[in-house]
């Protein structure tokens, strides 16, 4: 298998060298052949598809095409999609027909794309390994024992198994970058605000981001010209001016200085990730950036301070699914009491109803300000810390994990231990800042390793130029695991 | 009630903001259609959806703050209060609630009537903005409960006083000038039935002289002057009662049951909800400029108070009158219309300077005396008066011209009014109530009149005033009201005496 990138498939339609139609039959045909492996897909919108690709080779023919016409995509399953199940992962949804498109999925339906289907999840998005889906487990397609990280590890798998060439996610605490960086693939969560999070099934309202994944950061940047922009229907969506992602692809790293936070090098980084993270900022520096130490003395208590905040708003974004107008409901309930606590308890499983407990404990009365005001001000402080850093650089790399993927299963009963796998990554949310994950090599077992590169606010272009130009001078994002 | 307890009262009420549209969503809130049928993507909370803040429901709110003379927060928080119910789409309200847009302020209040009447300043607490919630159903659905979702997320203002109020008469008194003001500002319709305009009253009772407040009941949901008056005196009753018999009051929220006079218990403190309050992620906070505020300031229309300080020192008004002709933006519109249409009119004896006192006064008299009593018979408001301000300053202008006297200006009120003409110099014209002025058509009558009433004429000659009185009547009557009573009093002496 060889990497078919989102602009060679788009160059390709545009030249009419191939149609949406095949390029649809052709990706749906592998899903259809290695989907039952990898469970990347929830939904296959075959018919769906086709009758789209249709359409684009129609716009193709008249001349009416847009940037992105024909090339096929695949949403998350968060994102709602007018006339297609849309289940967040979660039996709670699993008969919910959304009857209207998330933001994100009109501006994608607008620039031409091509919808295949809906990628797996963790349920509501709680969860960095993809196990937690009511649709059971995605694999890595790298290695099928191996988690692929999470929560938009469906996207990430179905990108990396060749699929799909790219698909949208959603990043909360590093549910794009994490996932991206354990299957080798290239995703970017932009600056909180850049894109709308109309439609998006709401987990940590306040941390939520959604952003593309791909195989190249020239994929995400042309993706991200589409996702992003201001919308009205979003009230925490910025009003700017509409940027081009792609601007910065070809600037030279000369003089670029990346920080190196110390935190992010310390003990609990797995040696072979450090030895990869190592030898791609060894290519950065050959290309021309420089790299300077940096702190960010506050690391350790952005797990503490995610783990208040986004179940405190999670219990809340999820007051909605109560088996009233929409949703699961108990078949059986003797009164309306019984109907919520069958209802909920039949609907969610096990991290939803853990981080639901969490959520309305930390906001119950007499412990609101013990848990909930003192995680805002640690919010406050690991804001604080980017700004400190970003005063001697331009922008901050490190590991997107502390390890490669670890095995399905493995930390099923240890919550904590896998809230800890976000050490690197929950930060950038709580900041609010844009950061991606682009490929850095493998480990000693040969699995993808993610570097992260995270920037200041609206520093997206810079971001996707300096992974474009680490991408122009290796072959890692060009690899592709062996299943056929 | 025995008269060393203190009744304490403080109110909170939900004024529904008479927006277009829905607080977070673009649903009309029009009253009355099917159910669900206003009901979009947000108001049923379906995955994903957001809230977007109606501008208009602020700008009603810092109206409403302009007006009791609050302070505006420049910025305020939406908080998310969580609980459970069918009807509450979220599963949780969006409120404001450490930071409301309105803070303090206050609202002065007439009470009671005649010789006992005194007014009294309320201090009100804050006013927040907050959603509505749907409504459940529970009949006709067979052992099932339908939802309605067409109320859910129409803009509420709810008003809250602090503990000021010392009896049934005030709150109510304080409910009347609020409902009054804020349908003269037009932020609300004000319509009770429709649920408009809303007051939960938390009551207490405590001995008199003592500091500390007593245990509160909050009595929820009153929609009627009358019921609020009927519920807070049988809940300072028993309240009452409770205490004397040795027994403790126990904080609770009560319903007041219209059918049998009293209140119960819904839920005492111990189930109350712990509502897990937060700032809602989904909203910025609410920025109120400067700027904001005087454009709100500038379309404002003149208060009540001010309108009142303004007719007491322009047309000499006495503050009894002055309270009437404003107890609402449509009573004070009347009189002010009137006044205008009268100047407009011509041949009008009084100019549009000074002399306007004795128009106004004129007008004043014909509002309160016979407008407002007309329209309180039939039970109308004011916009529905059947004698517009123009037919009725066309019918002054005849008063005021001697063209007929007043008491034939009654009968063409009347007419007026029962819709037997458009304007009075047609009603005028067609029942011949025309005043004669002629003193050549009146002196043949006086002349019958004197001597077909020797005796009343030997009366007054002998000095007795009555006499004359008499004398006038009859004149007035055979020509058949027609007659000025001025020249009759005038050419009558002149003839008596002559």
């Amino acid at each position: 298998m060889t990497v078919q990138t989102l602009k060679s498939l788009a160059d390709a339609l545009a030249q009419k060298k191939v149609s949406s139609r095949e390029l649809a039959s052709q990706y749906l045909d592998r899903i259809k052949a290695i989907n039952p492996a990898i469970n990347a897909f929830i939904t296959v919108d075959r018919d769906g598809a086709l009758a789209a690709a249709d359409l684009a080779d129609k716009a193709i023919a008249a001349g009416n095409a847009a940037a992105l016409t024909g090339v096929p995509i695949a949403h998350k399953d968060i994102f709602c999609t007018e006339g297609v199940l849309t289940t967040c992962g979660s039996k709670m949804l699993s008969n919910f027909v959304s009857p209207y498109d998330a933001h994100v999925v009109s501006q994608l339906k607008v620039a031409g794309t091509v919808s295949l289907g809906k990628t797996n999840l963790d349920e509501f998005a709680m969860g960095s390994t993809s196990e937690s889906s009511f649709y059971g487990a995605v694999k890595n397609p790298w290695k099928l024992d191996r988690v692929p990280g999470g929560s938009s590890g469906g996207s990430a798998a179905a990108v990396a198994a060749g699929m799909v060439p790219a698909a949208t996610g959603t990043d909360t605490g590093g549910s794009i970058r994490q996932p991206a960086g354990l299957c080798g693939i290239t995703g970017i969560k932009p600056t909180y605000g850049v894109v709308s999070r109309y439609g998006m099934i709401a987990y940590a309202s306040s941390l939520d981001q959604g952003g593309p994944m791909a195989h190249t950061a020239e994929d995400c940047a042309l993706l991200l010209n589409h996702m992003a922009g201001f919308d009205a229907r979003d009230s925490t969506s910025l009003e700017r001016p509409v940027e081009d992602y792609t601007a910065d692809l070809n600037k030279p790293l000369q003089g670029l200085r990346i920080g190196l936070p110390k935190e992010y090098f310390g003990d609990g980084l797995a040696e072979d990730v450090r030895t990869a993270i190592e030898g791609a900022l060894a290519e950065l520096r050959k290309l021309g950036a420089t790299t300077v130490e940096v702190s960010l003395p506050n690391t350790h208590l952005a797990i503490p301070a995610y783990y208040v905040i986004a179940p405190a708003e999670a219990s809340s974004n999820l007051s909605r699914f109560d088996g009233v107008r929409y949703g699961h409901r108990a078949a059986q309930y003797k009164d309306l009491a019984e109907m919520y606590s069958k209802s909920r308890a039949e609907g969610f499983g096990g991290e939803v109803k853990r981080r639901i407990l969490v959520g309305a404990y930390v906001l119950s009365h007499g412990y609101y300000d013990a848990y909930y005001i003192k995680a805002q001000q640690l919010r406050c402080l690991i804001a604080q810390d980017f700004q400190q850093a970003l005063q001697s650089c331009d922008i901050i790399a490190g590991p997107v994990a502390p390890t490669a993927a670890w095995g399905l299963g493995q930390m099923a009963d240890d919550p904590v231990q896998m809230y800890l796998a976000d050490i690197y990554t929950i930060a950038v949310n709580l900041a609010g800042l844009p950061a991606l994950s682009t490929p850095a090599g493998f480990s000693n077992e040969g699995l993808p390793v993610g570097l992260q590169l995270i920037g200041n606010y609206f520093g997206e272009a810079r971001l996707l130029g300096a992974a474009h130009q680490l991408q122009q001078a290796t072959d890692w994002h060009l690899r592709t695991p062996d299943i056929g | 009630m025995r008269s060393d307890w203190e009744v304490v009262i403080g109110l909170e009420t939900h004024a529904q903001l008479n927006t277009v549209s829905k607080i977070f969503s673009g649903a009309s809130t029009a009253f009355g259609a099917a159910p669900n049928e206003q009901a979009c993507g947000v108001d049923i909370a379906l995955p994903g959806v957001l809230p977007v803040l109606n501008q208009g429901a602020v700008a009603r709110a810092i109206r409403f703050g302009l007006a009791i003379g609050a302070e505006i927060a420049p910025r305020s928080v939406f908080a998310r209060k969580n609980y459970f119910y069918p009807d509450l789409p979220k599963g949780y309200q969006i409120s404001q609630y450490e930071l409301p847009v309105v803070v303090g302020g206050t609202l002065t209040i007439q009470v009671g009537e005649g010789d006992k009447a005194y007014s009294k300043t309320v201090q009100l607490t804050r006013a927040h903005l907050e959603e509505d919630a749907g409504k459940s159903l529970h009949e006709d659905f067979q052992g099932q409960s339908g939802i309605d979702l067409n109320r859910a997320g129409t803009p509420l203002l709810e008003i809250v006083t602090e503990p000021d109020m010392r009896s049934s008469a005030e709150a109510v008194a304080y409910a009347k000038a609020l409902h009054s003001l804020v349908q003269w500002i037009d932020i609300c319709d004000g319509n009770m039935q429709e649920g408009s305009f809303r007051c939960d009253a938390n009551v207490s009772v405590r001995k008199k002289g003592a500091e500390k407040l007593g245990t509160r009941r909050e009595i929820k949901n009153l929609n009627s002057f009358r019921f609020m008056q009927q519920a807070i005196d049988y809940e300072v009753q028993w309240q009452i009662e409770q205490l004397e018999d040795g027994h403790a009051i126990q904080q609770a929220t009560v319903l007041f049951d219209p059918d049998t006079g009293e209140t119960r218990s819904m839920r005492s403190k111990e189930d109350a909800h712990d509502y897990r309050y937060f700032p809602d992620p989904d909203l910025l906070p609410l920025a109120i400029s400067a700027e904001w505020i005087d454009r709100v300031k500038s379309e404002m229309p003149e208060l009540p108070e001010e309108k009142r300080r303004r007719y007491r020192s322009e047309y000499s008004m006495v503050a009894q009158d002055a309270l009437a002709l404003t107890s609402s933006l449509g009573m004070s519109r009347y009189f002010e219309n009137t006044l205008a249409a009268l100047r407009e009119i011509p041949g009008i004896p009084y100019g549009t300077q000074a002399p306007d006192v004795a128009n106004a006064k004129h007008v004043q008299n014909w509002v309160i005396n016979n407008i407002a009593s007309s329209l309180n018979k039939e039970q109308l408001e004011i916009e529905d008066s059947k004698v517009s301000s123009a037919q009725l300053a066309g019918l002054l202008a005849r008063v005021f011209d001697n063209t007929i006297s007043s008491n034939a200006a009654k009968k063409v009120f009347d007419a007026l009014w029962n819709g037997e003409g458009n304007d009075a110099d047609s009603i005028i014209e067609t029942q011949g109530l025309k005043q004669v002025t002629d003193a050549s058509a009146i002196e043949p009558i006086i002349d019958e009149v004197i001597a077909a009433n020797a005796k009343n004429v030997e009366e007054y000659r002998a000095g007795k005033e009555k006499a004359f009185n008499a004398l006038v009547g009859q004149v007035m009557k055979a020509s058949k009201g027609k007659a000025s009573p001025a020249q009759v009093n005038e050419l009558l002496k002149k003839k008596l005496d002559a």
